[in-house]
């Protein structure tokens, strides 16, 4: 099997899918002739011409409008926000147009699509190309919202999203685009659930859920916090909605303690749903008060260095964190 | 209007009704007299306290009307606004269906009573779900477009709002990209001067909406939208264009809102009395109807028959949808997801 990054697996998903169904399309800022800005969609123009690999106008909002005529049309289009940040001039046809048309016409009308997007920061990107946007399109009804952490999850994560008969916003870590290769499935084989969790890592003692850029930085802390003989068990949620609340129920009640980790701003991040639901659920269990580890409530993570490493969560604050929790 | 600002030259002479027959104008006089006489009894109701709240299309009825018996529905796709209510007639919505989304009943064709009336959908119809806010209709219909073009079976989307709604990214958006691919689509500005209370010349710069097609590389075209013929023959001209594969078209319709935006809304606490008296001259049903009687397709014995005809219409309507099933509350949670 081949050896693939995360942002090449993501690349292999839209060109099995194209081949596979002449209904899937691309459209978005840069993907034909440049392939896209993180090179997602290189060589896609070439296989499959430009118009089911559609340069568009900067414009976002009609970006995701045209994706929703196209999808009423009976079309699979997955469109790509250049990056999440820029999603914003689009958030009303996402919100009330595309995540509705499905509630509002009583199930006489659907549609399924995809946007894409890179998230979150560590790359120097600043305040504008380093925003993580899950919590505003995972608080929708009638969306679908997936952030894969691993290239083999990338991959099967997209091919069923492009599948799926409901809108999907796909999010990619950008810091991960380039971060590590892996073997993976072709085809069908390749194919993985949408709202199913992974157990990243064997635990005992503490339940550790996060996903995205902050798994591999939760496994390190666990690793670290194993030589102290705490035992960290580490679950990626890669579907945020709907999300696997059984998977880590089930973890939080073996271990009685909980950490969330989100690379998010703390106040109202899609972790802080997590712990919630949790925390209800799972009350009788808790041994610990549920802890979440998140990014300080500042409005997006500046350009410096200096102030780029204080915002961003590390294997150090995390496993101070889980450390924490473990010893409540 | 009175601002300079607002374009106020003379429309052209009515157009020759080509491909026309008296079978299609009455029925199309039919929809602009049924639209007016539900609306009618829609305010009753309201007034009754039996109707939460109607957008009024009085005024708009005879350009929403002749534009849509332009086209082909059936065929081709529609994405109306909120005061398309007798476009959506002319679709093929029956006054019972219309009824049962203004009573919010279980089985409005729309939404199962799940949206305010105005909001049109049918899939059957190419009635594509409209929803409330402003102008986001516009580049969905140039992604309809663009599907329509690469289906290449010669349907198109027609795509209508207010002039408030050219206010809008998504206007500037949407006719950009449907004429940069050369899409299918018609669209049509129902130009009522007003958007709530603010007026034109506080909402559009230059001298109106059909000039800003020439920004966009597309025929540009105003037409007075009371009369029939007029509004027809642009539509016509458009749709022709359209299955040509010659790109889009922007039509703006000049009409008078002659009732105030909804019934949240009293337009005389902001509108010049003397300006509201001297529009509601300006009803476009008589001028219609003057126009039919004048080029000798109507009579004043099948008028009074018509009239008749959708007064009963209009009541077995109403006492059908008040008497029909409000959604079971257990409905509340479907149709989220494909699976639910």
């Amino acid at each position: 099997m081949p050896e693939r990054t995360l942002v090449q697996a993501v690349r292999d998903a839209l060109f099995e899918e194209m081949a596979r169904d002449p209904r899937v399309c691309v459209l978005g800022e840069d993907v034909g002739r440049k392939g896209g800005v993180f090179k997602a969609t290189e060589g896609l123009q070439k296989q499959f011409g430009p118009e089911r690999v559609l340069d568009t106008p900067l414009a976002e909002s009609s970006i995701a409008g045209v994706a929703q005529g196209l999808a009423l049309e009976g079309f699979i289009p997955v469109a790509e926000m250049q990056f999440a940040d820029y999603s914003f001039p689009a958030f009303n046809q996402i919100v009330n147009e595309i995540a509705k048309v499905r509630y509002r016409s009583n199930g006489d009308f659907s549609c399924p699509l995809v946007i894409r997007a890179p998230t979150g920061g560590g790359v120097r990107g600043a305040l504008y190309h380093s925003q993580s946007v899950e919590a505003f399109y995972a608080h929708v009804p009638g969306l679908k919202v997936v952030l894969p952490s691993t290239p083999a999850d990338a991959k099967g994560l997209l091919k069923a999203s492009i599948r799926d008969p409901d809108p999907v916003i796909f999010l990619e870590p950008k810091k991960l685009y380039r971060a590590v290769r892996a073997e993976m499935a072709e085809g069908e084989a390749a194919l993985l659930p949408l709202g199913q969790a992974a157990v990243a890592r064997r635990g005992e003692h503490l339940t550790a859920i996060t996903y995205g850029y902050l798994r591999a930085v939760t496994i390190e802390a666990a690793e670290r916090l194993a030589a102290e003989d705490i035992s960290v068990e580490v679950i990626d949620l890669r579907t945020l909605r709907p999300w696997d609340m059984e998977t880590c129920a089930h973890s939080v009640e073996k271990t009685g303690r909980l950490a969330v980790i989100y690379e998010a701003n703390r106040t109202g991040g899609f972790g802080a749903e997590v712990a919630a639901e949790l925390a209800e659920r799972c009350f009788a269990s808790l041994d610990a008060p549920v802890t979440r580890i998140a990014s300080p409530d500042v409005p997006a993570m500046p350009f410096s260095p200096a102030l780029e490493h204080a915002f961003m969560l590390n294997p150090d604050r995390v496993a101070e964190g889980l450390r924490r929790v473990a010893r409540y | 209007m009175a601002s300079g600002l607002v374009w106020s030259g003379r429309m052209p002479p009515s157009p020759d009704p080509s491909g026309l027959t008296q079978e299609i104008l009455l029925r199309a006089y039919a929809s602009v007299l049924r639209a007016r006489a539900l609306d009618d009894r829609r305010f009753v109701l309201n007034r009754a306290g039996k109707l939460a709240f109607i957008i009024s299309p009085r005024g708009h009825e005879v350009a929403q009307v002749a534009a849509i018996t332009a086209l082909e529905p059936g065929r081709d796709r529609f994405c109306l606004y909120y005061r398309n209510f007798a476009a959506a007639l002319a679709c093929g919505f029956t006054p019972e269906e219309l009824m049962l989304s203004a009573f919010a009943r279980a089985a409005d064709p729309s939404s199962g009573g799940r949206q305010t009336p105005g909001n049109f959908g049918s899939r059957r119809r190419g009635v594509v779900i409209g929803s409330s806010t402003v102008g986001p209709q516009i580049p969905k219909a140039a992604g309809i477009g663009l599907a329509l073009k690469w289906k290449g079976e010669g349907a198109l989307c027609y795509v209508s709002f207010g002039e408030g709604a050219t206010s809008q990214g998504d206007f500037h958006e949407g006719v950009n990209f449907a004429a940069l691919h050369r899409c299918p689509v018609i669209f049509f500005c129902e130009n009522n001067h007003w958007a709530i209370s603010v007026p034109q010349e506080l909402q559009v710069a230059g001298p109106g909406v059909a000039e800003r097609a020439a920004g966009y590389g597309i025929p540009g075209t105003r037409v007075a939208g009371d009369d029939f013929f007029a509004v027809h023959a642009a539509v016509a001209e458009a749709a022709r264009r359209a299955r040509a594969g010659e790109g889009p078209s922007l039509i703006e319709a000049q009409v008078y809102r002659l009732q105030s935006h909804s019934t949240d809304d009293d337009q005389r606490a902001y509108r010049d009395p003397v300006e509201l008296a001297n529009e509601a001259g300006k009803d476009p049903i008589p001028k219609m109807r003057q126009d039919l009687i004048a080029r000798g397709w109507l009579t004043d014995e099948v008028d009074e028959q018509l009239r008749r005809e959708v007064g009963e219409e209009v009541d077995r309507a109403t006492e059908a949808a008040e008497a029909a099933p409000e959604p079971d509350a257990s409905t509340l949670t479907r149709h989220v997801y494909a699976d639910a």
